[in-house]
C-alpha cells in the first residue's frame, strides 16, 4: 500500500462528513456480500462429499474429502474432452474475433458515402443485441435440414450443420463472428477517427498510396487499442461461450461441442452431483482468474489500461 | 482529399469494398428476415423450401396460436416485471455506488477499499452451484427477486457511470457545498439532472439485459408459470412446438393447425422475443457506441 499524504486538499469538500457516502454504498455492499461473496465461500463444497439433504448444515457437516473430487474429474474422459473443446472453441473465436473486426473497421473507414456507412453499421451491430436464445432460434432454423441455407445452397445433398460433430465447432465460430464482429469494430472505428488528419496529409505529400497510408499511419494510430484488445482477450481462453453452446448443441455433437460450462451444468443441475460440478467450476474459475489477472497486468504494463 | 493521391488501384478497391461490406451487412440481417418470412408463411410452403425472404401463402396463424397460449402471456408478464423492477434496481445501485466512488481519495479514503470490493467480483465468482445454493437458501426460488437481486450490482455499469461522474465540472458542486448542501442534495439536485444521457444509457442496457436473460429463469423459476419469456422460448428450441400448442389451443382455432407447423410457430415466438429489442435498437445503437468507447478506451 502506498502512503497517503497527511495534508488535506484545500477547497472542494471542506469538512463534510463521509457517512452519507458509506450509507449510499451499504445496499450494494450487502447485496454483493450475499450473492457474490457468500458463493465464493460456498466453494468449500468442492472439497466435500456434499449432502444436500442435510439442508444448510451440509456446508459444514458434510464429509471432507480433500482433493478427491478434483482427482475424480481429472481422471474423467468427459472432463478432458470438455477442456479440449473449450480451448479449441475459445481460441478459434479469439483469433477470428481479433483480426476480422480490425480488417472490417479499416474497410468501413474507406467508405466516403456517410449514409451508406451508417446503414452498414446499423445492420452489422444488430445481432449483438439479441440474446443467444433468440439467435439460436434463428440459427437452428436456417441451418436445419430443410432450412434456407440447405434449400438455397445444398438442395442436392443437405448438410446437418448442427448435428454433425465435424461441423459443429466451425458453426460456433462462424455464428459467433456473425453476432459479435460488428460490435467489436466500434472501438477500432473510434481509434481510427482519433488519428491526426495532418499525418495523412504529410503522407500524401510524400506520395504514399492509400494502402501505404493505412499501413504507416492508420495502423500505428490504432496500435494501443489493438494491443489492448489482444492482451485482454487472453483472459477468455477458458470461456467458450456457455449461452451459445448450450442453445445450439445436442447429444450427437457432444464429442466436439461439450465445453466445461455445459459439463458443469449437466453434472450439477441435471445430475445433482453438486460437489463434482462445483469442483469443475472452481478449476475453471481459478484458471480463469489467473488468466484475467495476467491479462489485466499485461494490459496495464503495455497499454496503461486500468478498469477503474 | 483527392482520390488521385490514393494509388492506381484504389478505385477498383473502392468499388469492391462497398460491394463486400454491403453483402456482409445483408448477411447480418437476412437470417432475421428469413425467420420473419417463415413466421408469416403457410406451413406447407415452408416445408417445400419455397420461403426465403418474403412470406409465401401469407397467414397470421402462427402468431394467433402463439399469442393465444396462456403460458406466453404469463411469461411475458414476468419478463415485463423483471425488466422494469430490475432496470430500476440496477440503475439505483449503479448511481449509489458510482457517486461515492467518483469522490477524491483524499476526501473519501475508504473509496479504494470499496473499489477493491467491487473489482474482485469482476475477476472471480463462486460459479454456478454455490450461487444457486445461496439463492436457494435465501428463499428467492420461484420469486421475481431471484432474477433481480443476484445481478443487482453490475460492475460494468458502475465503471461507465463512474467515468461519467468524474468528468463533470467540480465548480457547481463546490458552490452547492458552500451553500450548505449535503451529499444527497448534491447527487439528486446537481449531479443527476446533468447526467440524464448516462442514466438513460445505463437504464436501457440494464433493461435489455433483463429482457434477454434466460439462464437464471431456467434454474431459479421452478414453476413453469414463473419463467420469463426468454426462458419460455429457450424451452421451445428443441420442443415439438406445434403438437404441444395444440393441447392449449382454443377450440375455435383448431382450423389454423393446417396452416402452421413447429417451424412457423417457433419463428413467430423468436420474432416476438426479438421485437422489443428491435424497437429500442435505434436508441441502443446511439448510446452504445458512446458507452462502449468510454468504458474501454479510456486511460
Amino acid at each position: 500500500m502506498e502512503k497517503r499524504p497527511k495534508r488535506r486538499r484545500k477547497s472542494t469538500t471542506y469538512g463534510m462528513s463521509t457517512i452519507p457516502l458509506h450509507l449510499m454504498l451499504l445496499p450494494a455492499v450487502i447485496l454483493l456480500f450475499i450473492y457474490r461473496y457468500l458463493p465464493m465461500g460456498g466453494l468449500v463444497i468442492a472439497f466435500q462429499n456434499f449432502d444436500i439433504t442435510m439442508g444448510i448444515r451440509a456446508f459444514w457437516e458434510s464429509e471432507w474429502v480433500g482433493f478427491d473430487n478434483f482427482m475424480r474429474i481429472f481422471g474423467d474422459d468427459a472432463f478432458t474432452r470438455a477442456l479440449r473443446n473449450t480451448l479449441t472453441i475459445a481460441i478459434g473465436k479469439m483469433i477470428t474475433m481479433y483480426f476480422f473486426p480490425i480488417i472490417i473497421a479499416l474497410m468501413l473507414n474507406e467508405i466516403r458515402i456517410s449514409a451508406l456507412k451508417r446503414g452498414i453499421q446499423t445492420l452489422v451491430y444488430l445481432p449483438f443485441f439479441l440474446s443467444w436464445v433468440i439467435l439460436a432460434g434463428i440459427i437452428r432454423d436456417i441451418l436445419g435440414m430443410d432450412g434456407i441455407v440447405n434449400t438455397l445452397f445444398f438442395s442436392q445433398n443437405p448438410r446437418f450443420f448442427l448435428g454433425d460433430p465435424s461441423l459443429f465447432q466451425p458453426m460456433l465460430i462462424i455464428t459467433n463472428i456473425w453476432r459479435e464482429f460488428g460490435y467489436a469494430t466500434i472501438v477500432y472505428l473510434a481509434a481510427i477517427t482519433s488519428v491526426d488528419p495532418e499525418q495523412y496529409e504529410a503522407a500524401m505529400v510524400d506520395g504514399a498510396t492509400r494502402l501505404r497510408q493505412t499501413w504507416h499511419v492508420t495502423l500505428p494510430g490504432m496500435r494501443p487499442i489493438i494491443v489492448l484488445t489482444g492482451v485482454l482477450s487472453l483472459g477468455g481462453i477458458l470461456n467458450a461461450g456457455f449461452d451459445q453452446v448450450f442453445n445450439l448443441y445436442s447429444v450427437p455433437v457432444r464429442a466436439t461441442g461439450d465445453i466445461i460450462d455445459t459439463l458443469v451444468f449437466r453434472t450439477a443441475m441435471v445430475g445433482g452431483q453438486f460437489h463434482v460440478g462445483t469442483a469443475i467450476g472452481l478449476f475453471n474459475s481459478a484458471v480463469g482468474f489467473l488468466l484475467i489477472i495476467t491479462a489485466n497486468g499485461l494490459a496495464k504494463k503495455f497499454a496503461g489500461y486500468q478498469v477503474f | 482529399m483527392k482520390l488521385k493521391h490514393y494509388g492506381r488501384f484504389y478505385s477498383v478497391f473502392y468499388v469492391f469494398n462497398i460491394i463486400f461490406l454491403s453483402v456482409l451487412a445483408l448477411l447480418c440481417i437476412l437470417p432475421l428476415i428469413n425467420i420473419l418470412a417463415v413466421s408469416f408463411s403457410t406451413s406447407h410452403y415452408v416445408v417445400a423450401g419455397r420461403v426465403s425472404f418474403w412470406p409465401v401463402g401469407f397467414t397470421r396463424a402462427s402468431y394467433y396460436i402463439a399469442l393465444s397460449d396462456p403460458r406466453f402471456w404469463g411469461s411475458f408478464s414476468i419478463s415485463m416485471q423483471r425488466t422494469i423492477i430490475g432496470g430500476v434496481v440496477n440503475l439505483l445501485m449503479t448511481i449509489f455506488v458510482a457517486y461515492p466512488m467518483s469522490k477524491d481519495t483524499k476526501y473519501f479514503p475508504a473509496r479504494n477499499r470499496y473499489m477493491m470490493y467491487v473489482f474482485i467480483t469482476m475477476m472471480f465468482s463462486g460459479g454456478l452451484v454455490p450461487t444457486f445454493l445461496v439463492v436457494h437458501y435465501t428463499g428467492l426460488i420461484d420469486t421475481i427477486w431471484a432474477l433481480i437481486l443476484p445481478g443487482a450490482v453490475n460492475a460494468w455499469f458502475i465503471v461507465l457511470m463512474l467515468n461519467f461522474f468524474r468528468q463533470l465540472p467540480k465548480e457547481i458542486e463546490e458552490a452547492a457545498i458552500i451553500d450548505g448542501a449535503g451529499h444527497m442534495t448534491i447527487l439528486f439536485k446537481i449531479v443527476l439532472p446533468v447526467s440524464k444521457a448516462s442514466i438513460a444509457t445505463i437504464a436501457l442496457f440494464a433493461m435489455v439485459g433483463h429482457w434477454n436473460s434466460w439462464f437464471d429463469g431456467m434454474i431459479y423459476a421452478r414453476t413453469l408459470a414463473r419463467r420469463p419469456l426468454a426462458t419460455y422460448l429457450q424451452s421451445l428450441l428443441t420442443a415439438d412446438v406445434a403438437r404441444e400448442m395444440a393441447r392449449h389451443m382454443p377450440a375455435e382455432a383448431q382450423h389454423y393447425m393446417s396452416l402452421l407447423n413447429t417451424r412457423t410457430l417457433r419463428a413467430a415466438i423468436v420474432f416476438l422475443n426479438a421485437l422489443p429489442i428491435i424497437m429500442v435498437y435505434p436508441f441502443l445503437q446511439k448510446y452504445f457506441a458512446k458507452g462502449l468507447v468510454l468504458g474501454s478506451v479510456k486511460g
